[in-house]
């Protein structure tokens, strides 16, 4: 798949953006906990805020792929930055694809711009991947909603300007389930602590909690019963970014562990001269590759509306998130003791990339995903 | 000023963090050795047009000599934001040396019509002359403004604040005018992705010699007025002295400046 003088132009830009503004804070950022909000409005300059929203709202209106190189290049700088910015684009594309257009005016200019954060709330203390089974209630209350519940482990939550909140309206199951456009001053509201946690500590995470959290009844985003559709749908392409997220960290430590090899001595030679630490190398760049590949190939099928784009996506997921994982674990033995030092950046690529195997839905999620989709195939 | 109409120069150099080395056989720049980029100097030049442009409204038009993979430095300034491309090229000019590529350069502009401004940067990178803008001023008969490290149109004047080791000077002059800028003018944009996607369907027009009315045997490296006899490498930089401090490092570190004769 050749890329166009444009994807490289794209991914340049956004390289030398991560070049210059994250990587050189990445650490520091990690250790006092710093979300560098003023840094994300910088970063909306180039497009970053709404990369795949339509332009009349201020967005780039760029393709998957596009974003997939975009994804991966931000992250060389910091894959937690760039996964926030990952989550955050999911939500604003929500808004694009499912939205009035009074709730797309509404949101996403200051969206796309990252003067307003966006947060993407499926996840409660008791429902995890097992989504479907969400208990956070929305009843109609004359011209409002009103909702109560918790949402656990919510990115961006207390800094945000926009949440997306699932909630169930129905029955039990997925058809019982909307979505809700909810701002900070809704009364009844509010946030639990920044939790503590071993990576992606340049951005909060924290609970949404709702106690009678009152909004009006245009708050609905896309119709009643059709939120776990939207926000599955959301999750293809946030798969995909995610995984370009853990693909740009693991560039990041292999070229890191490249650099080391060939500067430290042991054994009257080079680490780079030791023929097992070669193989190392070369195994650990095709692993990259190869992962790379299948990314492009699904944000390829996801770009042109493949029947079998939702098992790629997971596909691509998986792998790419635990081969992101292992190269960058790999990339700090490869450091030695330097490798577990916080000053040389390594350890800190390694805790932040293990959440990728997480989040957006488990790597046994995405097993669960693929594996249904090819017995239904089959059946 | 009405609008603005602007014209940037802007020049493919190679990148300064990667080797550079000139050629074993005329010591003109291998051009290939090294990875090009649009000279950082230019990205200030063209972010200044642009700031003008945003101010004044008009139109920004880059125009740059350069072999066919200037493409990609052309391409940058337009991805900024630059309206239009000039891009001069033709064998004939390798190895021209700088009384010629501003001959060149003028005649290109000229094609343009109504210019009020050009911009450039005080000197490129890989050459470093730092003299193309006066020599392109006293060609199109224009004023040069040089140095400038703060550019400001108002009416049909241009000001500038001149910094040199000299120190700084407050110049003025009526447009069109030529302004070759510093380091210190401005932190250039990022191209947006917007203006990434848009860069391609912008206009470029390619010029040679011939629709210039230039005769090739005026120009290139056989009929330069400087010649490149020698070049050598500069010699690696040696290891320099430690002094352990043991207590009378200040001491020490007196009698080695002392010794070599500088305090
Ligand atoms: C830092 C961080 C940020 C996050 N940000 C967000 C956010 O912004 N918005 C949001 O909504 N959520 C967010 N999450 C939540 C994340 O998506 C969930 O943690 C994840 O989906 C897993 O859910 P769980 O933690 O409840 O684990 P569980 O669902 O309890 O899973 C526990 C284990 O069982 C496995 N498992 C579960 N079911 C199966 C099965 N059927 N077959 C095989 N194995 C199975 C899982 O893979 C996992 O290994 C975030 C999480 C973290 C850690």
């Amino acid at each position: 798949m050749p890329l166009t003088d444009e994807q490289r132009a794209l991914r340049e830009t956004v390289a030398d953006f991560a070049t210059e503004h994250l990587e050189p804070h990445a650490v520091h950022w990690d250790q006092t906990k710093h979300f560098p909000v003023d840094v994300l409005r910088t970063a909306a300059q180039l497009g970053l805020g709404g990369v795949c929203v339509r332009e009349d709202v201020g967005g780039s209106d760029l393709t998957r792929t596009d974003a997939v190189l975009i994804f991966e290049a931000l992250a060389t700088g910091c894959p937690s930055i760039a996964g926030y910015v990952s989550i955050h684009n999911m939500v604003a594309r929500m808004i694009d694809q499912y939205g009035t257009d009074q709730q797309r005016h509404r949101h996403l200019p200051a969206l796309c711009r990252m003067d307003t954060l966006g947060s993407y709330c499926l996840t409660e203390p008791d429902a995890g991947s097992d989504a479907a089974a969400l208990t956070t209630r929305a009843r109609r209350d004359g011209e409002h909603w009103v909702l109560d519940g918790v949402k656990q482990f919510i990115s961006g939550a207390g800094t945000s300007g926009v949440y997306v909140v699932l909630a169930r309206t129905g029955g039990p199951g997925a058809a019982g389930i909307s979505a809700f456009l909810l701002e900070p001053d809704t009364p009844g509201l509010s946030f639990g602590p920044n939790e503590v946690k071993m990576g992606w500590n340049a951005q909060p995470t924290r609970q949404v909690i709702l106690d009678g959290a009152r909004v009006p009844a245009d708050a609905l985003l896309g119709g009643e019963g059709g939120g776990f559709r939207i926000a599955m749908s959301a999750l293809d392409g946030g798969r995909l970014n995610i995984a370009a997220c853990s693909l740009g960290g693991a560039e990041a430590a292999l070229t890191k562990a490249v650099r080391h090899l060939t500067e430290r001595s042991a054994f009257g030679g080079r680490l780079a001269d030791a023929q097992a630490l070669q193989f190392r190398l070369a195994d650990m760049r095709t692993e990259l590759e190869a992962a790379r590949t299948l990314l492009w190939r699904a944000a390829d099928a996801l770009d042109h509306g493949e029947p079998d784009a939702t098992p790629l996506c997971a596909m691509a997921k998986r792998f790419c998130t635990d081969a992101g994982f292992d190269i960058a674990n790999q990339a700090l033995q490869l450091h030695g003791g330097y490798g577990y030092l916080t000053e040389y950046g390594m350890e800190k690529l390694v805790r932040d990339l293990r959440v990728h195997q997480i989040l957006e839905g488990t790597n046994e999620i995405m097993r669960v995903i693929v594996s249904r989709w090819m017995l239904r195939e089959a059946a | 000023m009405e609008t603005m109409n602007i014209v940037v120069l802007i020049k493919q150099v190679p990148d300064t963090w990667s080797e550079r080395k000139l050629t074993d056989t005329d010591h003109t720049l291998d051009r290939d050795a090294a990875d090009a980029v649009i000279d950082e100097i230019n990205e200030r030049a063209v972010e200044e047009a642009l700031l003008l442009k945003e101010a004044h409204g008009g139109k920004v038009t880059v125009v740059s000599m350069g072999p066919d993979r200037a493409t990609d430095a052309i391409r940058k300034a337009l991805s900024m934001g630059a309206d239009e491309a000039v891009h001069i090229s033709d064998a004939a000019l390798h190895g021209s040396d700088t009384i010629q590529t501003a001959k060149v350069l003028a005649s290109a502009i000229r094609t343009i019509e109504g210019v009020d401004l050009v911009v450039a940067g005080n000197e490129a990178t890989d050459g470093r002359a730092g003299a193309i803008p006066a020599m392109l001023a006293e060609l199109l008969g224009l004023p040069q403004l040089t140095h400038a490290r703060r550019v400001e149109v108002e009416g049909t004047e241009v000001r500038v604040e001149r910094e040199t080791e000299d120190g700084i000077t407050h110049l003025a002059a009526e447009l069109p005018a030529v302004v070759s800028v510093g380091e210190k003018i401005n932190e250039p944009r990022y191209p947006s992705f917007k203006g990434i996607m848009a860069a391609k369907k912008k206009p470029v027009t390619t010029l040679g010699l011939g629709d210039l009315g230039i005769d090739p045997s005026e120009v290139g490296l056989a009929a330069a007025f400087t010649s490149v006899v020698e070049s050598a490498p500069k010699p690696p930089r040696g290891a320099g002295e430690r002094v352990e401090d043991q207590g009378d490092g200040g001491v020490r570190i007196v009698e080695y400046l002392a010794a070599q004769k500088l305090v």
